[in-house]
């Protein structure tokens, strides 16, 4: 889809933050010449065509008790559709990537619980037949979140 | 499957854990999909949940402070706004170098996430992982260069893994019961 200079002003200003105030909505969109219906209008638009995932809170997962961890699998190229198909059925893999390297795909893992990370990796261990390495963070670098448009 | 960091982990979360309420974690659940799209939306959580905006606006201030939530705003789709080439790029640094290098590389804001991981030896030897975008595979290449430069990385290993293909894109939850809706998309839920 293409995106106007109003798009791109929108987006740039809402990945540093949103107002937690009683018209959020008005606020920023004085900040941008906008009006406030418009400014909502034009995010629906970006939600429904996809040009942003989502528009609300990013949460510190680890303080609510949830947990992550990043998985790398090496997976032989003919037998790579039917390990996909068994790891993206469970619900507790956030994304997956297919990557060019002998370790060929690459998932997260999250789930509310610390401990249901080694039971997951475990089933998925069982169904693929293949080996999961275990990347847990154990340390952030905290990065801007913001990517200019 | 290495046990001791898996404990280690474990330790770090149960010392990070905020401290909750039952309204909190109502309102954790009620904006975790995104917030109204009206004009004063945390008045209709307020609706939805039967407390008041006040509330609602001084336990999302609580939150914010707690960092249970990093920040409010929007999250973006890459590829849908000409960054088609991702990559994980991964460095082999010596332990007592990863926070040096990893704040350095955190800053440019083509790098989205950069984080510290375990080695697994012998068969994976990078401990610094950065996620690196750019609008072609050369941009990025040429992106890894600069960096390279900028944070005298000229000796340090590096492996860079181009993505083919994205299976699954979806915001990570929290809860378990609100698995089910993850796919789920926001929409205007306003009573005004």
């Amino acid at each position: 889809m293409q995106l106007d200079q109003i798009d791109r002003q929108i987006i740039n200003s809402l990945q540093e933050g949103f107002p937690v105030t009683e018209q959020p909505y008005a606020e920023v969109a004085e900040r941008l010449s906008l009006s406030e219906s418009e400014l909502i209008a034009r995010l629906e638009r970006l939600l429904a065509d996809r040009v942003l995932t989502r528009f609300g809170p990013m949460f510190q997962a680890e303080k609510l008790g949830g947990a992550f961890t990043l998985v790398a699998m090496s997976v032989r190229d003919d037998d790579f559709e039917r390990v996909a198909d068994i790891v993206n059925s469970f619900p507790e893999v956030a994304h997956n990537y297919e990557r060019e390297h002998h370790f060929n795909m690459w998932f997260v893992v999250a789930t509310d619980n610390p401990k249901r990370i080694n039971d997951v990796l475990t089933e998925i261990e069982l169904d693929s037949g293949y080996s999961c390495y275990n990347m847990p963070k154990q340390d952030e670098y905290f990065v801007k979140l913001k990517l200019v448009v | 499957m290495d046990m001791k960091t898996f404990s280690k982990q474990l330790q770090s979360i149960n010392q990070h854990l905020a401290q909750l309420d039952a309204i909190d974690d109502a309102l954790i659940r009620a904006i975790e999909n995104g917030l109204p799209l009206c004009s004063r939306p945390y008045a209709e959580i307020a609706r939805q949940l039967g407390i008041d905006e006040q509330q609602v606006l001084a336990r999302l201030a609580g939150l914010q402070q707690q960092g249970v939530i990093k920040r409010m705003g929007v999250i973006v789709r890459h590829r849908e706004l000409g960054y088609r080439a991702n990559a994980m790029l991964v460095w082999d640094v010596p332990d007592e170098r990863v926070s040096e290098l990893g704040r350095c590389l955190s800053q440019y804001d083509f790098i989205t996430l950069c984080y510290r991981r375990p080695r697994v030896l012998p068969d994976w030897p990078y401990n610094l992982f950065c996620m690196i975008h750019g609008k072609s595979r050369e941009d990025v290449l040429q992106r890894i260069d600069w960096l390279i430069e900028q944070c005298h990385l000229e000796s340090l290993p590096h492996h860079v893994l181009f993505s083919r293909r994205r299976f699954k894109q979806r915001g990570a939850v929290y809860r378990a019961d609100n698995m089910r809706h993850t796919q789920k998309r926001q929409e205007k839920h306003c009573a005004t």
